[in-house]
């Protein structure tokens, strides 16, 4: 009786075990990643731009080139990359705090610009690995260490919603937001990732993919009421599908 | 080799793309926009040339540092304010070990200031300027052709220790007329490099970073760097003497300074007063050993910069005392002439009796 291997590591990946808290979204975005890169043959053509963040030791997990930014300049960094290398794939992951705080200007810019890059922009509402401050994308209402009582629109301001601003930039080609809440919703995600590196291979100008991820540990919250959380309380603030497709629209 | 009359910034622009510099990333700013605007028009001429207009000094900063890391000769200039918005990129170079050159032609500062000619940077440039303990190699011209030779140099010298070079100039540096010369032959092109992240195409993946949560591990990489700055501060000192063979005093001077006060020595020394010049062209690392072996022969040293008082403590630091140390210093973007600065040099001269 012989068998079949029908689920595996990705060859992107490495054999690490990933250091994220149990239900945090970072782990199953870091796989859909991989497994693009795999199923596109990029893994010597890949070059990922990690920020500072939970997410700033991918380079222990990915299989690829990586240059660690510092925090906000993933998208100035990449720029950089890709100018001089134009026919890899050059791509930065990035949280809320680090795209839409901090990175604000040279996100803005670079998609703009039309920059031939990808990001994945991960939101989980929350500044996850300082300790759970107020985060350009925490809800209103949203209790954090640094928003006591729930974010207050007086005091705090709005939650910013930058897939949407980028899409009026005249340099993007594709912003999509998904989710990884399901495995519905985890397989949009690996589509649209998919989708984002075409665009960028394909010379459209600038592709984002913004995952809507929970944070169970600076929720205080299961895994499985974290993700819930992320439904009733981030996806009509954040509403989830294509914002921007210049091949569709 | 033929001469041109250029500008001190265009000088720097052609320089850099003759040695191998295809990619530059800047930011308007006053006195140094000639040097932008040569740039766009050059690397446009250039097949693979590439030019951006970042949206702010940290974003041309980061650019770089992406550039360097997929291996390539890059370049950004800006002037104080905003070299002061390219530190953090800078700490973030020299942690990554990435070789970059960064021209600043320093404005009178602090805050706005003025686009004058000053030296107000040379604590800025010559400590690290930005977090953590690092120091980059500061080269500080006082000509244009200097400007162009210390430009190629700069590149020569990111490449060789992994290491951001800063070329420190001014507005006046910068806007001048000079001829100029370039040594005749092919363009250069960057040393192949083993380090760079290209995509892992037939080798393993390779990261670059400057994260090191063990503190073991970012004791090691800080001594690994101090044991950098040794070799460059045993190889790589420069500095220009002039008529320090008999002199009594020696006036220590960089940059635009040094040509004031080479102008005053001119005159002084035809008057019979003799007073050398001791001018660094690296203030990182500085000629400190030089200092030294001066003070065992001359007992007093003028120091004279366009600020209020910077390069005179790493002349203190040298000297430990040995020998007699005044300050002249001009801040705020005043330019001083020859003869004023030879009145300074003649009072000090004769109150200490050398005359």
């Amino acid at each position: 009786m012989g068998f079949q291997k029908v689920f595996g590591r990705p060859r992107a990946l490495k054999d690490a075990p990933f250091h994220y808290c149990p239900g945090c979204g970072h782990s199953i975005i870091h796989r859909l990643i991989a497994e693009v890169i795999d199923e596109m043959g990029l893994q010597e053509k890949a070059i990922g731009v990690p920020p500072a963040g939970c997410a700033v030791l991918a380079y222990y997990y990915f299989d690829i080139d990586m240059g660690e930014a510092p925090h906000g300049r993933g998208a100035a960094l990449a720029t950089g990359l890709k100018r001089v290398l134009p026919d890899r794939l050059v791509f930065t992951y990035q949280g809320d705090g680090d795209i839409a705080a901090i990175g604000t200007a040279e996100t803005i810019h670079a998609a703009n610009r039309g920059e031939r890059i990808t990001v994945i922009f991960v939101n989980n509402g929350v500044y996850g690995m300082t300790g759970g401050q107020m985060a350009p994308t925490t809800v209103l209402g949203q209790e954090t260490t640094t928003s006591p009582g729930g974010r207050e629109r007086i005091r705090d301001g709005f939650p910013l919603n930058l897939s949407e601003m980028l899409a009026l930039t005249k340099g993007s080609a594709y912003i999509e937001r998904t989710a990884v809440n399901n495995p519905k919703n985890i397989m949009k995600t690996k589509k649209a990732i998919e989708k984002a590196f075409r665009v960028q291979i394909e010379g459209l100008g600038f592709s984002l993919v913004e995952v809507l991820s929970p944070c169970p540990t600076n929720l205080k919250l299961r895994p499985v009421e974290a993700w819930r959380w992320v439904e009733e309380n981030m996806m009509d603030v954040f509403p989830l599908g294509v914002i921007k497709d210049v091949q569709r629209d | 080799m033929s001469k041109r009359l250029m500008s001190g910034n265009h000088a720097i622009g052609e320089a850099a793309v003759r040695a191998g510099c295809r990619f530059y990333f800047g930011y308007p700013i006053t006195p140094q926009n000639e040097m932008t605007e040569y740039m766009a028009r050059r690397l446009n001429e250039i097949e693979g040339g590439v030019f951006i207009q970042a949206e702010s000094e940290l974003a041309a900063i980061n650019m770089v540092i992406g550039a360097s890391m997929a291996g390539a000769r890059v370049m950004t200039s800006s002037s104080s304010p905003g070299i002061s918005l390219k530190q953090e990129g800078i700490s973030f170079l020299c942690a990554m070990e990435l070789p970059a050159v960064i021209v600043n032609m320093t404005r009178g500062g602090p805050g706005l200031g003025n686009i004058a000619p000053a030296q107000s940077d040379y604590f800025q440039a010559t400590r690290g300027g930005g977090h953590g303990d690092y120091r980059t190699i500061v080269l500080a011209p006082s000509s244009v052709q200097e400007l162009a030779d210390l430009t190629m140099e700069a590149f020569n010298l990111a490449d060789k220790y992994r290491i951001p070079t800063v070329i420190l100039g001014d507005g006046m540096l910068g806007q001048m007329m000079e001829p100029v010369e370039f040594p005749d032959g092919e363009m250069q092109k960057p040393p192949p490099k083993d380090w760079t992240i290209t995509g892992a195409r037939g080798r393993p993946s390779r990261f670059i970073r400057s994260l090191l949560l063990d503190p073991a591990v970012e004791e090691e990489h800080n001594w690994k760097l101090a044991r950098k700055y040794e070799r460059i501060a045993a190889k790589e000192v420069r500095y220009e003497a002039y008529r320090l063979e008999d002199a009594k005093m020696v006036v220590v001077s960089f940059g635009t300074a040094a040509r004031i006060a080479k102008g005053a020595i001119k005159r002084l020394r035809e008057q019979g007063l003799k007073v050398g010049l001791l001018r660094p062209i690296t203030l990182w690392p500085f000629p400190e050993i030089v200092l030294k072996d001066l003070a065992k022969r001359i007992g007093h040293f003028l120091v004279y910069e366009m600020n209020a008082g910077q390069m005179v403590e790493d002349v203190r630091l040298a000297l430990e005392g040995r020998a007699e140390i005044f300050f002249y210093g001009r801040p705020g973007g005043v330019v001083i002439t020859p003869l004023e600065m030879s009145r300074v040099i003649t009072s000090k001269y004769y109150q200490k009796g050398l005359g």
